[in-house]
């Protein structure tokens, strides 16, 4: 007898909450962008919970969970270079105080 | 309990404490290393539901690439200094914790009434070990054209990359 | 006792016990026979006093970093800096549970093969573990709070992210020809070949040329990622000790700092023992692993798989004592211009001749070569036109690490 799908669609649940709770409260950059990672994951988790308990033969849902990894290393990249242009420009990485759109 | 049962409830605690951690920690390098956690338990998770390739994966990824990453650009911008102010304060902070309880309430309620749901109840869980095979298989077929267009979205990004750190290096000369 | 308590449970410990110390004994033979063959090279003696040869010197040193003070100075972060030497050595140590070490040997009528687990993503496995190994010298930088040790450390990670993608890369070609013959696979029991298994890849080195001779430049490519995976010489910029003091480990002392020496030496063995599997022909030595009874032919394919291991971590330090150490900007340039386009080519010319020689292995090997080359020769070329069109005074010094202007 395996475990229901139920269980890893709560986990799920609550994992992405974490993420968007994080995004709400932290103001660091860095951290609202894990957040961000975290929620991704999340997701992939439910894709792979869903994928197997629907009992088809191909892995369909293992492959979007191959996507988003892939779209999530690409906005890491450029994410995460716009992170240090901000930084260098104006010395933080609090977004309350990156509000202008002006350099 | 069958093994299944403990291995999902240590991996599930493991990622929520992870997960936890992340969001709560001032220093950015301690929430990284949380998260490092989390997409540890997470491929234990993978492994669990059959999907080794995707475990595998996640931590080549993830783990191996991205959260480097991540620890790279903390260190480089040193930026242990400005996590202290770094959290919103009072009213705000407690309608975010009130609206993210809403959403988990939610999100539970959604998953929990998921196995009532008729597509899922009428289909049996495969228990086989999806293969690398497999997943290529299908990955060159039904999946071809989104394959091909995420390597442009790769691509797409790198030009990205150093189009943004090209233009900073002209600035500074 | 039952049968199958002892297959499922006892013989895998012991199997873990073995190879748990087989790779703490082996990192001390690591200690003396570095040491001395550094002396052979540079025609000096190196430690024999302890013991005959010397060979007792890394059983004094460990005794030496137990017995001395543990400090751990004020201004680091102290949790990370306690978390990091494990952080190094725990993948270090993991990494080797796939890798098999022998055929099967066959004991009391039950046949054991001479593996810890034959996990269906075993390469994968690997690659994952190893990439993990990076954390342990980022996090023990960090934590030092010393601008020596966070320049290795940031030195390292983005050296590691760089390297790796050869590393996984290298291999593609030798998962691509993997193919076991049909009575092999009766034998095993399986349907049909899995590519990424450690063994199956062995296996297949047993029925067909090893792989060093098909895929040379990707193992070339293969094997000098691996060196700058271990942080070893010419790669060593993390603790290059003219320019970082020590780099990441400056602040480590006693048997924090031998942990990370350990773990250097561990990853070592480690990585030769999956070159030999992956490249080397695993424990296929032309027909001498069959030699014997089941139980005999078991023991010698492992001594088998001792000396080519052996005989490569000879080349890991023979590299070390040889080479003068990268510049930075001839870090990336090598790896990023020249590895991974090997990696890639390879990829393209195994893929490419596999279907147009209806999988002749000669051709595909020739071509390899032959395709390298070229691909060498115009990166070299192009890399040669844009030098010269540089004024001479910036082409004979480093360009500055941009991002450390934030810093200051």
């Amino acid at each position: 007898m395996s475990l229901g799908v139920e269980y890893y669609l709560v986990l799920s649940a609550l994992l992405f909450t974490i993420g968007v709770l994080g995004v709400l409260i932290r103001r660091n950059a860095i951290i609202i962008f894990m957040c961000i990672e975290l929620m991704l994951n999340a997701a992939n988790l439910a894709f792979v919970a869903i994928n197997r308990s629907l009992g088809s033969s191909d892995p369909d849902g293992q492959l979007f969970v191959f996507f988003v990894m892939a779209v999530a290393a690409a906005e890491v990249a450029i994410g995460l270079a716009i992170i240090v242009s901000v930084f260098k420009h104006k010395k933080t990485i609090n977004v309350d105080e990156v509000n202008s759109l002006k350099g | 309990m069958t093994a299944e049962h403990v291995l999902f409830f240590v991996f599930g605690a493991v990622s929520l404490i992870g997960a936890i951690s992340v969001i709560s920690f001032r220093h950015p390098i301690y929430s990284a290393l949380s998260l490092i956690v989390t997409f540890f338990a997470q491929a234990g998770l993978f492994v669990l539901l059959g999907a080794h390739f995707v475990a595998a994966v996640q931590v080549i990824v993830y783990a191996g690439a991205i959260m480097v990453l991540f620890l790279f650009v903390i260190m480089l911008l040193n930026l242990g200094t400005l996590s202290a102010k770094s959290a919103l304060k009072g009213k705000l902070k407690g309608l975010a914790v009130v609206l993210g309880v809403l959403l988990a309430i939610q999100g539970v309620y959604i998953a929990m009434t998921a196995g009532t749901d008729t597509a899922l109840e009428s289909a049996q869980a495969s228990t086989e070990v999806v293969t690398t095979y497999k997943i290529g298989e299908l990955l060159f077929s039904k999946y071809l054209l989104p394959f091909e267009v995420t390597s442009l979205i790769l691509l797409a990004a790198l030009i990205g990359v150093i189009v943004l750190v090209k233009r900073e290096n002209q600035a500074e000369n | 006792m039952d049968i199958e308590l002892v297959k499922d449970i006892i013989i895998p410990i012991i199997k873990v016990l073995f190879i748990a110390h087989l790779l703490i004994i082996g990192v001390m033979a690591m200690i003396w026979s570095e040491r001395r063959v550094s002396g052979w090279i540079q025609d000096r003696l190196g430690p024999n006093r302890v013991g005959p040869q010397g060979l007792l010197q890394p059983i004094a040193d460990g005794i030496k970093f137990l017995f001395k003070e543990d400090i751990i100075p004020n201004h680091v972060d102290k949790p990370l800096y306690v978390l990091a030497p494990a952080m190094l050595l725990v993948p270090a140590m993991i990494a080797v549970a796939v890798v098999p070490f022998g055929d099967t040997i066959t004991i009391a009528g039950h046949e054991i093969p001479l593996q810890i687990a034959d996990i269906n993503i075993g390469i994968l496995y690997i690659l994952a573990i190893t990439s993990l190994g990076v954390y342990g010298v980022v996090i023990g930088a960090w934590a030092s709070n010393n601008k020596y040790s966070l320049l290795g450390g940031l030195r390292s990670s983005a050296q590691m992210i760089s390297y790796e993608l050869t590393l996984g890369l290298a291999i593609i070609g030798v998962l691509m020809l993997t193919d076991l013959p049909e009575e092999i696979l009766t034998k095993l029991g399986v349907d049909e070949t899995n590519p990424l298994s450690l063994r199956h890849i062995a296996l297949a080195q047993g029925a067909h040329p090893w792989n060093i001779f098909i895929h040379f430049p990707a193992f070339l490519a293969f094997t000098t990622a691996m060196f700058a995976e271990t942080n070893r010489l010419p790669f060593d910029l993390a603790e290059a000790e003219q320019e970082l003091v020590a780099g990441y480990h400056t602040e480590y002392s006693s048997m924090k700092f031998a942990i990370f020496f350990m773990a250097e030496y561990m990853n070592m063995i480690v990585g030769s023992a999956v070159v030999v599997t992956l490249f080397l022909g695993g424990w296929h030595f032309f027909g001498l692993e069959t030699m014997g009874g089941p139980f005999w032919s078991g023991v010698i394919s492992f001594a088998i798989f001792f000396v080519k291991t052996g005989i490569f971590l000879f080349v890991f330090i023979w590299v070390r004592w040889t080479l003068p150490r990268f510049r930075y900007d001839q870090l990336m340039n090598f790896g990023w211009k020249f590895l991974l386009p090997v990696a890639l080519t390879s990829i393209v010319v195994t893929g490419t001749l596999w279907i147009a020689t209806n999988g002749s292995r000669l051709w595909i090997g020739i071509g390899n070569l032959v395709a390298a080359f070229i691909v060498v020769a115009i990166v070299a070329g192009i890399m040669a036109i844009d030098n010269n069109s540089k004024p001479i005074v910036q082409r004979a010094s480093a360009p500055p690490l941009r991002g450390l202007d934030a810093i200051e």
